[in-house]
């Protein structure tokens, strides 16, 4: 890149800023506050492919999930008022996910700023509590420096979402343009400093520990760290856990695999989170759903916390020893320190738990005895062809716990889900951005009938640039996941949700898109088959049963060793 | 349940407009009500200052410190007790100037509380103090059986006793 100013338009300078980040593929929407970066997309287009998404939410959580499977910044755009406002939710969903994305929205000409003028929003107030970092900007020459700051900050330390509006006059103003990337913010601290003595503390606790259990987050793979974790589970020898979001970080195979904590998680590692004497968090935040009523969670526990964000340390779960870092350096500094072992009958006890599970929820969810479909069997066909080498965006539901519960997984980055804001709407363009992340990889979105109505409209997207995911919608005719709580905890009142779907078949094949439903078990596993096996994108409906639930389950306020079976 | 007291939150900010904002939204997720919030210079040239009076418990007022900490432009936060820090606050009373010459206890009542008159004329007349809390309520409650016409206080301003560190915070950014 040429560091000889030249002299160009502020919106030819937003996307020579986006090229000289290495952007190669964007998503977004256009109108009126952001025409002239439009006009200059298209004198670029050889250099940057624009993805036209049918409505902004799609936009963005289509760069949500492109920024999840390429572990690259996600990257959308949208027009001023109505178009910002439809990022919202996206931008809340990768603050709370730490998703690397960076927003770009037109404004008003500064001028008009605060005059209430057509299609004016506060964009940068609105979307201030649920991003990483904002700015508006209304001068041309500021655009390069506020860019490169954008992705700074959008990428670095914990990653999240990061808003940059700018108004139209900055956009058509004429200046002399440089580019300079960002090398470091003044105020900001992208990775805090680790004491080399809470290294020594961890190692002490861990080599004493007698019953010790990891749980591992988001914070491994957003840090790139799964060599270095699996390294440190293997030579210590200590059951891992995950968090939904953790999910992939290791193999689902693995011996010291014990299976997902939290609200819908696996029997063994929630029961037996109240009976370890060491819990060594790992890039997790201890969210609500992992630890259900925190008043009784882990307290005979002695916890360690290694973690990036300052502000999460001791925020739900005080711990014994804080290890701040980037877990890739800090579990990499720490296998020296820790000796090697095994406990065989801690691993025992949570085999223990899995048989128990095995044999009241798993065995009957995965090979049903009663005649109607369970989402569990799905889920077991689709692992049966991928053999776990695939890519699952999930929705958020009933059938969201359950791919994630039975998805077999062998590689990192296979799991894309809505796990923090739980945004219904999320799957289908995820999927889309997340199959354009990864394009050689298999993806397939796994979607309740719910949900796929909230962004059906992204099948559009989906037919005009002929991305291949597989959509595989379960659909029970209710909101399942809330009728579950009607029928546990509202004594069966089903107060609106119950739908009434139209016909699936005939919309995706109005998009052209090769589609096909079953409901009979006798045609599951063949109609599985050819949607992994057609090439492009394919639609399959499987009717699965209206009332099944999803277990186990800690109700909302227990504790997770009060965890349900049934 | 630990006691709640009062804490006087020191930020440290990079120029910004919109940071008041994305201060105050920490504050309003919690329902924190902020006593006061007034924002200066700093003793570091290009650095801005809030000071934040609130009424908390300790394990919250650390977490919410945290949390505005790690706001992108924010440089340090820190939080101190009553005890730990030089505070002041300005008040102004406006009272009718017959009650000057009608009531000569107000007089010395001025006298007394230290406060000084800013203005006098012929309709009213403005009497201002600067102090601590305690002396500026309580030449509140000493002038309210008069009649106040107007009332209002500034934010707290305050320093701390320890030293703050923002130069050798800076410098650390710095040398990154
Ligand atoms: C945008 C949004 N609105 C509402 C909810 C509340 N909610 C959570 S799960 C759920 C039901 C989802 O139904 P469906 O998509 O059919 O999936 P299922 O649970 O049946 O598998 C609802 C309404 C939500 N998570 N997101
Ligand atoms: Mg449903």
């Amino acid at each position: 890149m040429s560091k000889n100013k030249e002299r160009i338009t502020g919106a030819e300078a937003v996307i020579r800023c986006l090229l000289a980040e290495g952007v190669d593929l964007l998503y977004g929407y256009p109108g009126g506050a952001i025409m002239p970066v439009y006009d200059e997309l298209y004198k670029y287009q050889d250099k940057l492919t624009h993805i036209l998404a049918r409505h902004e939410q799609g936009a963005i959580h289509a760069a949500q999930g492109y920024a999840r499977t390429s572990g690259r910044v996600g990257v959308a755009m949208a027009t001023s008022g109505p178009g910002a406002t439809n990022l919202v939710t996206g931008i809340a969903d990768a603050q709370i996910d730490s998703t690397p994305l960076v927003c770009i929205t037109g404004q008003v000409a500064s001028h008009l700023l605060g005059s209430d003028a057509f299609q004016e929003t506060d964009i940068v107030g609105i979307s201030t509590p649920v991003t990483k970092w904002n700015i508006q900007i209304t001068k041309a020459e500021d655009i390069p420096t506020m860019m490169a700051k954008a992705f700074y900050i959008a990428r670095s330390g914990r990653p999240g979402p990061v808003l940059v509006d700018i108004t139209k006059d900055a956009q058509f103003a004429e200046f002399d343009f440089s580019y300079e990337p960002c090398k470091g913010v003044r105020s900001y601290k992208a990775i805090p400093a680790t004491d080399p003595q809470s290294l020594k503390d961890a190692a002490a606790l861990i080599n004493d520990a007698e019953k010790p259990m990891i749980v591992w987050g988001q914070g491994v793979i957003l840090g790139e760290a799964e060599a270095e974790f699996k390294a440190f589970v293997e030579k210590s020898g200590i059951p891992a856990a995950w968090t939904i979001l953790g999910v992939s970080a290791l193999e689902t195979a693995h011996d010291l695999n014990v299976g997902m904590v939290g609200m819908h998680g696996n029997y063994g590692p929630n029961k037996l989170t109240n009976e370890c004497d060491l819990l060594i968090a790992i890039g997790m935040r201890f969210d609500d759903r992992v630890t259900g009523n925190l008043e009784t969670y882990a307290k005979q526990a002695k916890v360690i916390h290694f973690e990036i964000d300052p502000a999460e340390v001791n925020k739900n779960v005080m711990c014994e020893v804080a290890v701040m870092g980037s877990v890739k350096t800090t579990l990499a500094d720490l296998l020296p320190l820790i000796k090697e072992k095994t406990y065989a009958s801690w691993l025992a006890e949570f085999k223990a738990f899995d048989k128990i599970e095995q044999e009241k929820v798993i065995q009957e969810e995965l090979y049903p005895s009663k005649d109607g479909l369970s989402m569990g069997e799905v889920i077991r066909n689709v692992n049966e062809v991928t053999g776990g080498d695939a890519v699952i965006v999930t929705d958020v539901g009933q059938h969201q716990m359950m791919a994630i519960r039975y998805a077999e997984f062998v590689k990192s980055k296979s799991n894309v889900t809505s796990g923090g804001l739980g945004t219904m709407g999320f799957a289908l363009p995820a999927a889309m951005g997340a199959k354009q992340g990864a394009p050689d990889r298999q993806v397939v979105a796994v979607i309740g009938d719910g949900g796929y109505q909230m962004t059906i409209q992204e099948l559009g997207t989906i037919f005009q640039y002929n991305i291949g995911v597989k959509v595989l919608v379960l659909n029970n005719e209710f909101l399942g996941m809330v009728r579950q709580w009607q029928e546990l905890f509202f004594d069966n009142r089903y107060a609106s949700t119950e739908m009434v779907n139209p016909n699936f078949v005939k919309i995706a094949e109005g998009y052209n898109i090769p589609a096909n439903s079953v409901s009979k078990r006798e045609d599951l596993a063949d109609a599985v088959k050819t949607m992994l096996e057609t090439p492009g994108p394919y639609f399959l409906e499987v009717r699965v049963e209206k009332e099944n639930n999803v277990f186990p389950m800690i109700p909302t306020g227990a504790s997770v060793s009060d965890i349900r079976l049934s | 349940m630990e006691e709640k007291k009062y804490y006087t939150i020191s930020v440290y900010t990079e120029n910004n407009v919109g940071l008041v904002n994305r201060i105050s939204t920490i504050f309003l997720k919690r329902h924190v009500n902020l006593l006061s919030m007034t924002a200066s210079e700093s003793e570091i040239e290009d650095v801005y200052r809030f000071t934040i009076l609130v009424k908390m418990t300790e394990e919250k007022v650390k977490k919410i410190v945290g949390q505005i900490e790690k706001q992108i432009e924010v440089i340090k936060a820190y939080y101190h007790t009553d005890e730990e820090t030089i505070s002041q606050e300005t008040a102004l009373y406006k009272v009718k100037s017959e009650l000057l010459f009608d009531e000569p206890q107000i007089q010395n009542i001025i006298k007394k509380s230290g406060a000084s008159i800013v203005t006098v004329n012929k309709k009213f007349f403005v009497i201002s103090k600067t102090g601590r809390r305690i002396e500026t309520e309580a030449l509140h409650s000493a002038l309210k059986p008069f009649g106040l016409l107007q009332f209002t206080r500034s934010g707290r301003i305050a320093v701390t006793k320890e030293a703050m560190m923002i130069s050798d915070v800076l410098k650390d950014f710095d040398e990154e």
